[in-house]
């Protein structure tokens, strides 16, 4: 069947900003599906409220909306574009969620809005659990039983009358951490646990659950289009049984266990279950349970959508699934469409791969000290990254490297101890494995405690062998090169065999060089080369025939930013992907080289060619040496390639752009404070330390608070304030323990301040200014996570003017090729504002997606083209003309709407964790509020993230630190005035009723606590807790009242009330809430109406024909 | 992990020489390398009797992952004459296979080189062609020797290999409620072929291929099926002559060599492809229901396509959108319905004969390895020799 030609015009959804669980995978799925669209012909409407998206850039659709993903939002953008059709299946949970509920409110019907992709009631038979029950019973399947009970007869009753056997898992709701919860093997077990699990939920309410612990865990992606015909584009395997989340699972492509009967039983399973739901075109995912003893087999779950599974089964095999369901959605069938790879052959297949694929997830727990690190069902990781290897050894060896993990894994001494926590599922449960072998725990050992399958686990044994071979060896010289080859080939990296063999990673590469024992890159191609593929998607190996062969033109290496964690995600692959383009554009071959499987850098039709390799200093030289490229360019990939930059260098390698000097005088206090000294600027006064005694004596001399941090780190990693000595010492030995070899770095906290970000371009002579930032939140507040403004609000003229000046001299003085980012803190008091340098990045920063939206300028592209030498006053750049004329340093005139952008956090997922910000860096993801003034923008950006501000008439409770009573005081009167009821604990309260502002007073929950007895006094967690409050303001600063302010922000998580932890917050919130009222609708702004002048040219994606 | 101190070796006629060790026996085959894309299977694959006579590339690396075992065998030995991989293993994890693979292979005395650059290998295959090769594991071989040995060696081409594995002697397999008596011919016959006749309801006697048409009618037949099996079809004359009297007396079914078999015997030609099709992710559109099956290959040989498929290939147009009707030939059997074609590359999957009731494919129905999308084959035999 041809595509459809009754549909003209398509709106698609996103999935909104980078959650746990949700991450740029729906970025790569959705660009796919823009560009499908585009080339098809169809008019595309795209909605997504992440900036720091690719397809959000306006060249992606016809129409970007960069709204919050809300049911009133999206229906208002319906209405006033009137698209005939709604494509949900590749913005990922929220896209179908949203979708859902358009339909079932009538909007869809209303405007004429058909569902493509999948219908409403296939989103219905998979979603809903009882249908889904049903309907894989009808074709004789089973999904795991469960009874949910509210008490013991229940309870009983459940196992005795209903479907449920033993052994069963217990798991009372809503306890932390599943606390109270555990698995039943015996009736009388059953009764013990039941029982503590209802005392241990504060709803009295369990989940009883058939258990399926043990059972190994697969999942099919599978394709189907309007005539029935059906693919399978890849098999996974869980590494990790039953029971983690696999999310957080490391797993394997293809399935390495399964005969092909007990495979062919899986797919002819998948086949059925999508044909039953009904999913007519596109993919879904289904994941199984597997009993490995005696082949039993349930459903787990199916998602009808294209999930994060089939962004890894895209990489994985080159089979382009988001791409393919775009097509299929609007009337091609399979066998019409081509393979891109083979071009001679079609979609119609199953792909077949001639390695193995591991994905290891990446966790932040780093950053969340009180949460509860062991993997469940819920998952916790926040990005991952895939490795290629012709074995699985190989494949799981790089992918272990492509970990970057910041601190090493350390193990208890004794086995016991080692076994115990290989017991339990972890971030280093595979570390803490391969440790166990080289201790002579035997391979049924480890058996016993994971029912990790044998298989996998051999080949963890047969790692630990090969080493232990390689440790035999006295020396690197000893070792005889086809050894050294064979381990080459297992997958370890030079400075692994170094240790072994005592010897460098330099020496070993050295030696290899000298055997000429280099990797053989080998293509993706979907067909284990059966056919010729046309596709330049490469990874490497230590095999003979090197397939990756450099182009005619001359080549340009982009770096990019490796697994997405907190402080270096989506913003970076985005900054990577520009550079890519541009660097086609201006005629070079790009390559990439990138192994995060989620994003858009590593789609094979992004880049000339691209390496999926781990972005160690070992595998980038390689790339470099099989490529010969003009240069690699560091600045857009965040901290991952910067930190092999200077090795790279070392090793002969051009870095293009900035050079290596101005990032490392960037990083160097004391260099960089003679460069400020120079420029005659300011940073607040700071030393460094490397001992307690060194600390407590700058601490003395600069006086508290302090802001302290370990060098070289990235999200505020550690940073903290600190206010005394004794805080100071807390830290010294513990916080930074990690890293004890470095110094620690310690500035004077300048509070009250507020803090101003700026992106730039500099040409090493000119600079042209991206954006200046307000932030929302005072200085102390990361930066990634403080909502921030462009144009700034509170901000003179004059001032704005001395922050362009001072910006634009410290990149020329610091000889900036490409971007810049510095952060400043400001103190505004008329002649005596004073602004302060708090840091320097000669390096693309998070803010750059942000800022090239806002102001319609691409400011990734516009460096990349610096740093291919074309100068930035032969660029044609917005508003530079005019600047100069000013006076002023260039940059492009601000325009009439603001664009806010809002941190979303990652706490519901991390019970027990506090959720007030700080230093360090805690968002995983961003939204942007578009609005004509600062009020409307922000309330977007606030809905964008989830939270809701109260309508009127609605509750909000108050409790400020002392220090922030007098902006308090502000916040309330404008709050009583739009009619909302004020609630305030005891100082609050006092200070409002001075200022004749009514609040009703209500306790702490330790004065509730202290009160026990009397009992009927409902504190503030009370009141939450029953829902009878709209929106929390508490700001904690200070270390007083800290419990209070915990449980507070603890039970206002729980029930999704929006809380505000700053002052200068509340105020926007203040004000967000009175324009809320003002209005009668919402009003949406496509990205192409905001800026109407974009020259087509700047912001074309670049592809070649 | 597995690695055997035996040097092995794959030498090609043309003069490339792969380097890896020995695995499973030491010693040296010859045969036409091939290479099969499937990612599981490998031990129905070994045993799958139109292997005979060929050396066996694995593009799967890993091979040997979940073991071996007795109930996984489409025959009783291993017809492959020798196995080609990039990492073999031994272990036995899986509860349905009880021994490691590579020492199952040891008992039957199998040549096997690891460590190859299989890649590299079917890269050569695929720009080559299948071509004479020999897998050789042992110390001090010659290699000149080898390479020498090898271009002596027979090609594949217009040798019958079909004596050399079907069945000495005919024989009867039944369930209980046979309802439908098949003569099946063993032209190298896979187990799961055998069973799925069974399962629909017939009752099997699998004769030697050069049992005559007058001794299969003597077996009072409800149908007659022709088997899979190895190499050319051209010079098994014998069965295309028998074919040709069984026609129009008794409904036929054939699969594979019998595909080949069937076609020659209605008048069109079969011609040798450049390295085949061995595997299990092979898109067939099935014409006459307008849908595609992800099939499970193994030839070397095929059948002569329509001018209507030639003519699509070589304008680059695509072959879904053929219509059945413009692929109709003529024979003295009556007309031949193209029914089946490969849409990789326009290879003939399926042929049919309506006033024959006769019907063939060139892809494995029965999987055994594969996907199993196209068990509904044996149905409509059964509905043949019902109506």
């Amino acid at each position: 069947m041809p595509r459809r030609t009754d549909i003209k015009k398509i709106m698609l959804l996103g999935s909104g900003p980078i959650v746990i669980g949700q991450a740029c995978e729906f970025d790569y799925s959705g660009t796919q599906a823009c560009k499908v669209l585009l080339e098809e012909g169809y008019e595309v409407v795209l909605v997504n409220s992440n900036p720091a998206t690719i397809m959000t850039d306006p060249t992606f659709s016809h129409r970007t909306y960069i709204e919050p993903l809300v049911p009133e939002v999206v229906a208002r953008i319906i209405e006033k574009e009137r698209p005939d059709a709604l494509l949900p299946t590749l913005g990922g949970q929220t896209a179908l969620n949203l979708a859902v509920a358009l339909f079932e409110d009538g909007t869809l019907e209303r405007y004429g809005v058909e569902l493509i992709g999948a219908k409403y009631e296939a989103i219905h038979r998979a979603e809903a659990r009882d249908a889904f029950r049903d309907t894989m019973a009808s074709i004789g399947l089973r999904v795991p039983e469960s009874a949910v009970v509210r008490t013991m007869e229940e309870a009983w009753q459940a196992l005795d009358q209903g479907e449920l056997k033993l052994p069963l898992i217990i798991r009372p709701s809503f306890t932390l951490g599943g606390h109270g919860g555990g698995a039943a093997n015996t009736r009388e077990e059953f009764a013990q646990m039941a029982k503590a699990g209802l005392d241990a939920s504060p709803v009295s309410q369990v989940l009883i659950e058939e258990s399926v612990t043990g059972w190994k865990e697969f999942e099919l992606e599978v394709m189907r289009d309007l005539k029935d015909n059906v693919v399978i584009v890849c098999s996974i395997e869980n590494i990790d049984p039953m029971g983690v989340h696999t999310g957080d699972s490391i797993t394997v492509a293809p399935q390495q266990t399964l005969t092909d009967l007990q495979y062919q039983k899986l797919r002819n399973a998948s086949l059925e279950i999508i044909r039953a739901i009904g999913v007519e075109t596109g993919g879904s995912n289904i994941q199984f349970a597997y009993n490995p003893a005696n082949d039993d087999l349930v459903v787990i779950e199916m998602n009808p959508r294209v999930s994060r599974s089939s962004a890894l089964a895209s990489k994985a095999t080159g089979f382009p699934i988001a791409k393919i369901a775009a097509k299929l959605a609007v009337g091609y069938t399979l066998d019409e469409i081509p393979n891109d790879i083979t071009k001679k052959t079609p979609a119609c297949f199953e792909p077949t791969i001639d390695y193995v694929v591991v994905k290891w997830p990446r966790w932040a727990f780093e950053k969340f000290p009180q949460a509860d690190t062991r993997l469940t069902t819920h998952m916790k990781s926040v990005g991952e990254n895939m490795a290629i290897g012709r074995t699985f050894k190989e494949a799981f060896q790089k992918s272990m490297r492509s970990r970057e993990l910041d601190v090493k894994v350390s193990y208890p001494e004794d086995n016991g101890g080692l076994l115990a926590l290989i017991a339990i599922p972890s971030a280093e449960r595979y570390d803490m494995i391969l440790e166990a072998f080289r201790r002579g725990i035997t391979l049924e050992e480890i058996f016993k405690v994971t029912l990790v399958d044998r298989w996998f686990l051999d080949e963890f044994r047969e790692i630990v062998e090969a080493e232990n071979h390689l440790k035999s060896f006295e020396d690197l010289e000893s070792l005889p090169a086809e050894e050294l080859r064979q381990a080459k080939r297992l997958g370890f990296s030079d400075g692994r065999l170094g240790d072994f063999l005592g010897a460098s990673e330099g020496e070993v590469r050295g030696r290899r060089m000298d055997e000429g024992i280099v990797p053989a890159y080998k293509a993706v191609d979907t067909c284990a080369a059966e056919f010729e593929a046309y596709t330049p998607y490469f990874y490497s190996s230590y095999d003979e025939e090197n397939e990756a062969l450099p182009g005619e033109r001359e080549s340009v290496i982009i770096l990019g930013s490796g697994p997405n964690r907190i402080g270096q995600g989506i913003e970076f692959d985005y900054c990577c992907v520009h550079a890519v383009t541009e660097m086609r554009a201006q005629g070079y071959d790009a390559i990439m080289v990138n192994c995060n499987p989620e994003t858009v850098s590593t789609d094979y039709d992004t880049s000339d060619r691209l390496y999926f390799e781990p972005l160690t200093f070992e595998d980038v030289l390689n790339i470099v040496e099989n490529e010969r490229p003009k240069g690699v360019i560091v600045q857009f990939g965040g901290q991952t390639p910067l930190r092999i930059a200077e090795d790279l260098q070392r090793a002969g390698v051009p870095i293009l752009g900035t050079p290596q000097e101005a990032i490392d005088l960037a990083e160097d206090r004391e260099r960089f404070g003679q460069l400020l000294e120079r420029l005659g600027l300011q940073a607040p006064p700071y030393g460094t330390a490397r001992s307690e005694e060194e600390a407590l004596a700058i601490a003395g001399r600069i006086g508290y608070p302090v802001l302290v941090r370990p060098s070289y780190v990235l999200g505020g990693r550690a940073m903290e304030i600190i206010y005394d000595d004794e805080g100071l010492r807390r830290y010294i030995h513990t916080a930074v323990k990690a890293s004890r070899k470095h110094p620690v770095l310690i500035d004077r906290f300048l509070e009250r301040s507020m803090e101003i970000d700026v992106d730039c371009v500099c040409d090493g002579e000119d600079v042209y200014i991206g954006a200046v930032m307000q932030h929302v939140e005072e200085a102390g507040v990361h930066s990634g996570d403080s909502a921030c403004v462009i144009p700034v609000v509170t901000v003179g003229d004059a001032m704005v003017r001395q922050i362009e000046e001072t910006t634009a001299a410290l990149a020329r003085e610091l000889g900036v090729i490409g971007l810049m980012n510095v952060q400043y803190a400001l103190q505004q008091g008329g002649d005596r504002s004073r602004l302060y340098v708090l840091e320097v990045n000669p390096r693309g920063s998070r803010t750059i997606p942000y800022v090239s939206k806002a102001v319609g300028v691409p400011l990734a592209r516009v460096a990349t083209r610096v740093i291919a030498g074309v100068r930035l006053r032969d660029q044609d750049l917005p508003g530079w003309e005019e600047s100069l004329a000013e006076g002023r340093v260039p940059r492009k005139r601000d325009l009439e709407h603001m664009s806010v952008k809002e941190a979303v956090l990652p706490f519901p997922r991390f019970p027990g964790v506090d959720t007030t910000l700080g230093p360090e860096m805690k968002s995983t993801g961003e939204v942007m509020g578009v609005g004509l003034n600062f009020p409307e923008a922000f309330e977007k950006a606030f809905l964008a993230a989830g939270d809701r501000l109260p309508d009127q008439g609605g509750t909000v409770f108050l409790s400020v630190a002392d220090a922030d009573k007098e902006a308090a005081v502000g916040v309330a009167w404008q709050l009583h005035h739009l009619g909302y009821e004020l609630l305030a604990t005891e100082g609050t309260h006092r200070t409002l009723r001075r200022t004749g502002i009514p609040s009703r007073l209500v306790l702490k929950y330790t004065e509730g606590l202290a009160l026990a007895a009397e009992a009927d006094a409902p504190t503030i967690v009370d009141l939450i807790e029953a829902g009878e409050v709209d929106l929390v303001i508490n700001t904690p600063r200070g270390r007083g009242a800290r419990a209070d302010g915990y449980e507070i922000r603890r039970a206002a998580l729980n029930r999704r009330v929006p809380t505000v932890t700053t002052m200068s917050a509340a105020q926007a919130v203040a004000q967000a809430m009175a324009i809320k009222q003002r209005r009668t609708e919402i009003d949406v702004i496509a990205l192409q109406d905001l800026h109407p002048h974009l020259e087509d040219e700047v912001l074309r994606p670049g592809h070649r024909a | 992990m597995y690695r055997n101190e035996l040097p092995g070796y794959v030498i090609l006629k043309d003069g490339t020489i792969f380097r890896g060790f020995g695995f499973a026996s030491p010693g040296k085959v010859f045969g036409e390398i091939c290479f099969n894309t499937g990612m599981t299977g490998y031990q129905e694959v070994t045993t799958d009797p139109s292997y005979y006579g060929q050396i066996v590339t694995f593009t799967y690396p890993m091979i040997g992952n979940y073991g071996a075992s007795d109930y996984l065998l489409e025959s009783d030995r291993v017809h492959s004459q020798g196995i080609v991989v990039r990492e073999v293993k031994n272990t036995n994890y899986n509860h349905n296979c009880p021994q490691g693979w590579i020492d199952w292979l040891q008992e039957r005395g199998v040549v096997g080189v690891g460590g190859v650059d299989t890649r590299a290998l079917t890269r050569r295959i695929r720009e080559h062609g299948a071509m004479t090769a020999c897998v050789a594991a042992g110390e001090n071989l010659s290699l000149e020797g080898l390479l020498e040995e090898t271009r002596e060696h027979p090609s594949l081409s217009g040798r019958d290999l079909v004596h050399a594995v079907t069945c000495a002697e005919p024989y009867r397999v039944s369930t209980t409620g046979g309802r439908h008596h098949v003569v099946a011919f063993d032209y190298g016959m896979k187990r799961s072929i055998l069973k799925n006749l069974l399962e629909v309801g017939c009752t099997v006697t699998v004769v030697p291929s050069t049992y005559t048409a007058e001794q299969v009618l003597a077996l009072e037949p409800d149908g007659v099926f022709l088997s899979n099996g190895p190499g050319d079809p051209a010079p098994v004359e014998y069965a295309v002559d028998c074919i040709r009297h069984l026609f129009g007396r008794v409904p036929i079914f054939g699969i594979c060599l019998g595909h080949q078999l069937m076609a020659l015997a209605l008048g069109l030609a079969t011609y040798k492809l450049k390295f085949g099709h061995r595997g299990i992710n092979h898109p067939v559109k099935n014409y006459l229901r307008d849908a595609i099956e992800i099939t499970s290959q193994n030839h070397g040989f095929a059948v002569e396509p329509p001018a209507a498929v030639t003519r699509t290939l070589e304008r680059g147009e695509d072959l879904s959108a053929i219509k059945p009707g413009e692929m109709v030939l003529d024979s003295e059997f009556g007309p031949v319905e193209v029914s089946h074609l490969n849409l990789n590359d326009g290879t003939v999957e399926g042929l049919r004969v309506p006033e024959q009731k006769a019907f063939c494919v060139q892809y494995h129905p029965e999987a055994g390895p594969g996907p199993h999308d196209s068990y509904y084959l044996f149905r409509e035999f059964v509905e043949m020799l019902e109506g």
